[in-house]
């Protein structure tokens, strides 16, 4: 038993990453992104045989707020649609698992957040066991400081190392029209700054966004039909750790691993590699648990650090990948997208040309 | 259906009461999880996924909780998926699950529905203020009793339909130990002379808040087969699932009998091969919040003509002893903690096929339709189980 259908990244959109999108509802901001989507291979969500969104209603401050966003896809007569409360990237698994089911050929998946109205660390607090930790509103910028911590005094990174990190991903983001940090001082006046929460610096933390992305999937024939060279989804899969900080290695995230096994990322060359790390530490992570070797182009978006649009950084990963495999700029690449503290919920996903 | 076969082998819900104050979240969760995997005859370790969906995290307080729970779900190093469909949530869950095994994916899913409403007050939390958008109501009833009052214009029903699905609910109910409320002493009259809360929405006409949870286990054909040799309890086969929504407001939308509900009925049919739903459907756990959703979702789904749904009501035929018994469990009118009700309703349908539902079994279920409805009357969620092997 094993998913039969080859099913393709065919269209990608993004609303430009900005810290405020300012004047615009969550439903007025990520509309221009799946009509672009849509348009870009000449359909119409006639065309579609199912939508699967991804957002958050703490961050929209509202219960129910995707309700509103079904405005932005034009759901008049009725469409098949879903929603998670989890990055676009498990929408996208939601809609895969559509099509590969037989009951659907295409599908729209978008994931998309206004952290901008509230105080994104603050907020993402509640996200904590209730017992234990959330009473001590740890945000996450601090959670992420004693992973790095934990990092450094096991040997797995050094500082300068972070700068580097954050100089590469924002020196990258200039190619990156959408990207809401672009270009980087050196390293070495990075490591000048002073710590928001040591051993972080400004540097080493994704930017807060208001932001989101679109795509579309197809399956075989479909997916010749709106793609000359489709971005062919070879193997997805997602995991989950432990959310209990005390039990875990904060140097691993042993869940990668099992699902870069799942999805096959060692089965081929990797290219081109997009990866969902909000804080710079949490690039050498990842990179070490999906085994990707030295060669292999990381962000060349300018990943998560970037732009940050919660709840759509994941699926931007993806989007990405599709796009520079869809250009023709590389023949295989791997997409992670994260959910959680600490890298604790992940997914990957292998893309291919033909 | 799709590719793979898909049946519901495991099924366990927790006793739904107002305030669950002796179980932490995860305590209620694994309560219904565990009794689902006992009735599947597994442990958690047989499980491959975990597919889990509740209404807003602004009831309970916690943001995206499932990464909270994956320990207590027994999910580290697992696949754990959050959905969140408003309503119809539990019931979309549940086929969200169901397509983890219908793709190929893996072999067993373990999926719970569950809300825990004495954390919040569920009424002012449904009661979107300005600026997200117009200020009109005070609570789902307050949004849905024009809609009644509507369909009791359109059909010219007696005034007192409500009041009939309501006792035969809350009735029902007494037979469901796991319930929340049971009111021996319920009576058309106590109904009637209840006090009005929207007009024409009276108190006992009106769902409870409820704590609670439900779970299943979905298996493939193998696991099925497995399952059946194990517990000697025949499985229940997935023969069709859809979800389709529509706008909360869009010019020619009919609120009363949504196109959306239409749409459904009519694509999940289509898969399990009905043609006439009252003569072919054995009975429905159908999503009645308010009374008098039970004669308006009878036409939506195709049931009775339009405007003739009430007399189906009226007639008795939707009593447990009737052509189509609908919610022999007592309906989210006896239990309703939002994100299980749609899984409650779609795993009741699987028990009756199953003939687990003790004092509420239905003689002869061979086909039961699960069905839910979340937003403004605007997403919906339906299956139909089967004890054929499709």
């Amino acid at each position: 038993m094993a998913p039969q259908r080859n099913v393709a990244v065919v269209s990608v959109a993004q609303t430009p990453h900005r810290r405020a999108a300012a004047g615009l509802s969550e439903t007025e901001m990520i509309e221009p992104a799946i009509r672009q989507a849509l348009d870009q291979v000449g359909a119409t969500i006639d065309d579609i045989g199912f939508v699967c969104s991804g957002s958050s209603d703490y961050l929209a401050g509202q219960a129910f707020s995707f309700v509103m966003t079904l405005d932005a896809v034009g759901a008049w007569p009725p469409i098949s649609e879903s929603h998670v409360e989890m990055d676009g990237a498990w929408a996208l698994y939601e809609a895969w698992l559509k099509i590969q089911s037989g009951h659907c050929d295409t599908a729209l998946v978008f994931g998309y957040s206004k952290a901008s109205p509230g105080d994104l660390p603050r907020v993402l607090t509640r996200q904590l066991d209730p017992y234990y930790y959330g009473p001590l509103w740890p945000d996450s910028v601090a959670l992420a400081g004693l992973q790095a911590r934990a990092m450094l005094d096991a040997g797995a990174i050094t500082e300068a190392e972070m700068a580097q990190i954050a100089e590469r991903n924002r020196n990258a983001a200039k190619d990156n029209p959408n990207a809401q940090l672009q270009g980087s001082p050196s390293a070495d006046e990075l490591l000048t700054a002073p710590y928001v929460a040591d051993p972080l610096r400004r540097h080493d933390c994704a930017p807060i966004t208001d932001g989101g992305v679109a795509m579309i999937i197809a399956a075989d024939d479909a997916a010749r039909k709106f793609s000359s060279r489709p971005a062919w989804i070879r193997g997805i899969d997602h995991r989950v750790d432990s959310h209990n900080l005390g039990a875990r290695d904060l140097t691993r995230a042993p869940s990668i691993a099992i699902a870069a096994q799942h999805a096959g990322v060692a089965d081929g060359k990797v290219d081109v590699a997009e990866l969902h790390a909000p804080f710079t530490h949490q690039e050498k992570i990842v990179r070490t648990e999906l085994g990707l070797g030295d060669d292999v182009l990381v962000n060349p978006s300018g990943g998560t650090l970037s732009a940050n649009p919660v709840m759509g950084a994941g699926l931007i990963r993806i989007a990405e990948v599709a796009n520079r495999i869809s250009a023709g700029e590389a023949d295989r690449g791997v997409a992670h997208a994260t959910s959680g503290q600490l890298l604790q919920q992940n997914l990957v996903c292998v893309l291919e040309g033909e | 259906m799709g590719a793979n076969r898909v049946a519901v082998i495991g099924c366990g819900q927790t006793k739904y009461t107002a305030i669950r104050g002796d179980v932490s979240m995860p305590g209620l969760i694994r309560e219904a999880a565990y009794r689902a995997l006992d009735d599947a005859g597994l442990t958690m370790d047989d499980i491959d996924a975990v597919v889990i969906g509740k209404a807003p995290d602004f009831f309970e307080g916690m943001m995206m909780p499932e990464t909270y729970l994956a320990e207590a779900l027994g999910a580290v190093g697992k696949p754990l998926f959050r959905v969140h469909t408003a309503g119809s949530v539990g019931g979309s869950t549940a086929i969200v699950a169901a397509s983890h095994v219908e793709a190929g994916v893996h072999e067993r899913v373990l999926t719970i529905g569950w809300q825990q409403q004495s954390v919040s007050e569920a009424m002012w939390a449904l009661s979107f203020p300005i600026p997200f958008q117009q200020q009109l109501v005070a609570g789902a009833g307050g949004y849905f009793a024009p809609f009644i009052r509507e369909y009791m214009r359109r059909s010219g029903a007696p005034d007192d339909i409500g009041i009939l699905v309501a006792l035969k609910d809350r009735v029902n109910a007494l037979k469901n130990p796991y319930a929340h409320l049971h009111e021996p002493e319920i009576s058309y009259d106590s109904i009637k002379e209840s006090f009005m809360l929207w007009e024409p929405i009276r108190y006992s006409e009106t769902c409870p808040s409820s704590d609670g949870a439900f779970a299943m286990v979905l298996g493939s054909e193998k696991a099925a087969e497995q399952a059946q040799a194990a517990t000697g309890v025949r499985p229940a086969w997935i023969i069709g699932t859809s979800m389709k929504s529509e706008p909360a407001t869009a010019n020619g939308r009919d609120q009363i009998t949504p196109q959306a509900g239409k749409d459904c009925a009519a694509d999940v049919y289509r898969q399990a091969g009905i043609t006439n739903p009252l003569e072919q459907i054995d009975m429905v756990e159908m999503y009645v919040p308010f009374s008098w959703y039970e004669p308006m979702w009878l036409e939506n789904l195709g049931f009775a003509a339009e405007g003739e749904g009430w007399k189906l009501t009226e007639k008795g035929t939707t009593q447990m002893d009737g052509q189509l018994p609908v919610n022999c469990s007592g309906g989210v009118l006896s239990t309703n903690p939002i994100g299980a009700s749609g899984m409650i309703r779609f795993g009741e349908a699987a028990m009756q096929v199953r003939g687990q539902a003790g004092d509420h079994q239905v003689d002869g279920v061979n086909t039961a339709l699960g069905h839910a409805y979340g937003g403004a009357a605007q997403f919906f969620a339906m299956w139909v189980v089967s004890a054929e092997k499709p």
